[in-house]
């Protein structure tokens, strides 16, 4: 146990070390930090209430009172911008916490169990995997109707067979490792097992899988919201507002591209600390 | 096993596959809260006129018997009739398929045209900024709001510069060119119609590129680490000791090794492309089959939609297997290994 402790502390040190050895990695962490900080204290940063009508400064150009200027009720975009990170990185850290907890356990259950079970589970997942993504969530996030909450459940459901898939497969090449072996013949149960040696030699590219996939779930909720499917004005959420700022395009650039590169940067964020993640995690990697 | 039993084992396995999507189709259709018969008939029919309705589209039956009508009609190219527009859903996608196919092929050539000698530079010039500048691209690429960059460039383009339109096929006014094979690129060309073949190419570059961005990434990213895993190869090594010109090296020799496992890749872009459409298609207004469904998703109509999923699922498994079929003209490989 206390080997097992040191060990556990020295690959957490040593994932440190390589961090900051990273500069794209600790950009990324750093982004993160940024705007979810920047979420996290929109009440105390937005200098307006996002949803106050203010029809005597509707469709300002940024200025020092609007630093990102107004919409087309006079509502301040920096603050709506603020308050719907909120929104928008709410719904990628859901997905992808609930998407990646509920996908390893089916997995790993499955490559476990194998026989009928696996293959019946598998099947399923290889239907769902072979629907494209954004059509299957579009097609769920209508048929629950369009808000927010509904788009966050349908883009879920469509993220967890990749984590099945992922985890299975982990479990699968597990399993066969001397060490399960060895302590097979100890007697350990089937639960120890994967508690102790599946879970735990699984997680790694799945935690990788997950950084990646918090920037798919923002994207593809902002894409829902662009699309009338996800969030509904007059929330403040980043692709509902791209959309809302269509109809002033031309002569109004400021409202459609704030959000938007709300978006684009915090998508950014996430993909890089997975990435970098991703090369610090994969032994193959190391070799070269 | 021989090549015939592969493809036999995967159109088995295409059958199975659609079977599945069928299910899951049915299943989101009955998911809707609302009565689809009400919705149909519209708020003023009668109690009687829904009736009839519901009757007519056998939603009194019990389920399992709808779905065996579901799939009954499947078989026979039925994928249900539009309540937007009235006709058979697959008329209507069949109508718009055209528009969508060339934007998705005008990508998929954008983005291979670029991201193949973006992923080669950055692989032969490994960690230099030419490599960074590539790898930055494909991050910015696999971040991008896609609708957001197409309404960037609509901003740049149309708005500020008005080099370029900003929605729409051809400009209004021109004749559409007569139809072959409903690419308006090709069929004014056929035609003669230098006008119309000009401002169909003006109209196609801003979707293009917008809907291509995202795949530049993937396609560089891709051709980045299989030509630097073909550049570590013994053969490699061999030919430089020879004394053969670098380039001939890395062109001759390398890159159509590194070619191989990137087909894939590119085949499966031409599917995310057809469906990454939905989005494009909404910004630029272009009519394919993205806008088609983003109206039916707007005006509730599930037959369009559903329709939709199954068809492009359908296409997208469809390219799949025509991938591995490739894959195994161009690595004879494969074969043997089985």
């Amino acid at each position: 146990m206390r080997a097992m402790v040191a060990s556990l502390k020295h690959r957490s040190s040593y994932f440190w070390y390589q961090l900051r050895r990273s500069p794209m990695t600790m950009i990324g962490l750093g982004i993160i930090i940024f705007m979810c900080l920047s979420a996290l204290l929109a009440p105390v940063l937005a200098p307006y209430n996002p949803d106050v009508i203010n029809l005597r400064a509707r469709l300002q150009a940024p200025s020092m009172a609007h630093f990102f200027g107004t919409d087309e009720v006079g509502r301040d975009i920096f603050s709506r911008v603020l308050y719907g990170g909120q929104q928008s990185i709410g719904v990628g850290l859901f997905v992808a916490f609930v998407a990646s907890f509920i996908g390893t356990i089916i997995g790993c259950f499955s490559g476990i169990f194998g026989k009928w079970v696996d293959t019946i589970i598998m099947r399923i997942m290889d239907v769902m995997l072979s629907i494209p993504s954004l059509v299957l969530t579009m097609a769920l996030a209508a048929a629950l109707g369009p808000s927010l909450f509904n788009a966050m459940l349908a883009i879920t459901l469509v993220r967890i067979p990749y984590y099945v898939r992922l985890a299975r497969g982990q479990t699968l090449g597990i399993r066969e490792m001397v060490y399960v072996k060895a302590a097979q013949t100890f007697g350990a149960s089937r639960r120890h097992i994967v508690q102790w040696h599946v879970i735990r030699n699984a997680l790694p590219p799945i935690i990788v899988q997950t950084t990646l996939d918090i920037g798919n779930a923002i994207l593809m909720a902002a894409a829902l919201g662009f699309i009338g499917l996800g969030a509904q004005q007059p929330t403040a959420e980043w692709g509902a507002m791209v959309s809302a700022g269509r109809n002033f395009l031309i002569d109004q650039w400021w409202y459609s591209t704030f959000p938007g590169l709300a978006i684009l940067i915090t998508a950014i964020g996430f993909n890089l600390l997975g990435d970098g993640m991703r090369d610090m995690l994969d032994p193959k990697q190391k070799v070269k | 096993m021989s090549v015939f039993q592969i493809i036999f084992k995967r159109l088995v396995g295409l059958v199975f596959v659609v079977l599945g999507v069928s299910v899951i189709t049915f299943i989101v259709s009955h998911l809707i809260p609302g009565d689809p018969a009400r919705l149909i008939a519209g708020d003023r029919a009668s109690e009687a006129m829904v009736d009839a309705i519901r009757e007519k589209l056998g939603l009194n039956l019990p389920l399992y018997e709808q779905y065996w009508l579901y799939l009954k009609g499947l078989l026979q190219g039925d994928l249900g009739t539009s309540i937007r527009t009235g006709r058979p859903v697959l008329q209507d996608l069949l109508a718009f398929f055209p528009a969508t196919m060339e934007l998705a092929l005008v990508s998929l050539m954008l983005a291979i045209l670029m991201g193949v000698p973006l992923g080669v530079l950055s692989a032969v010039y490994k960690n230099k900024w030419i490599d960074q500048i590539a790898r930055t691209i494909s991050v910015m690429g696999i971040s991008m709001p896609a609708f957001w960059l197409g309404l960037g460039l609509i901003i740049i383009f149309y708005g500020h510069l008005s080099w370029l339109p900003a929605g729409g096929r051809i400009s209004q006014g021109l004749p559409v060119p007569p139809l072959v094979t409903g690419f308006y690129l090709v069929d004014s060309l056929l035609a003669g119609e230098m006008n119309t073949f000009y401002s169909a190419l003006k109209h196609i570059v801003l979707p293009a590129i917008t809907l291509s961005f995202v795949h530049l990434g993937v396609v560089s990213r891709q051709i980045r680490s299989s030509m630097l895993e073909q550049l570590s190869e013994d053969y490699i090594r061999t030919a430089k000791a020879y004394g053969l010109p670098k380039w001939q090296v890395i062109l001759r020799h390398a890159l159509p090794n590194a070619l191989i496992p990137s087909v894939t890749v590119l085949g499966l872009a031409l599917g995310d492309l057809l469906y990454g459409a939905v989005l494009t298609e909404t910004v630029f207004s272009w009519p394919g089959m993205g806008l088609y469904v983003v109206n039916s998703i707007q005006a509730l109509d599930f037959p369009a939609v559903m329709g939709f999923a199954v068809l492009v699922s359908f296409v997208y498994v469809l390219l799949n297997l025509l991938v591995d079929l490739l894959y195994l003209i161009i690595d004879p490989r494969i074969k043997e290994v089985g």
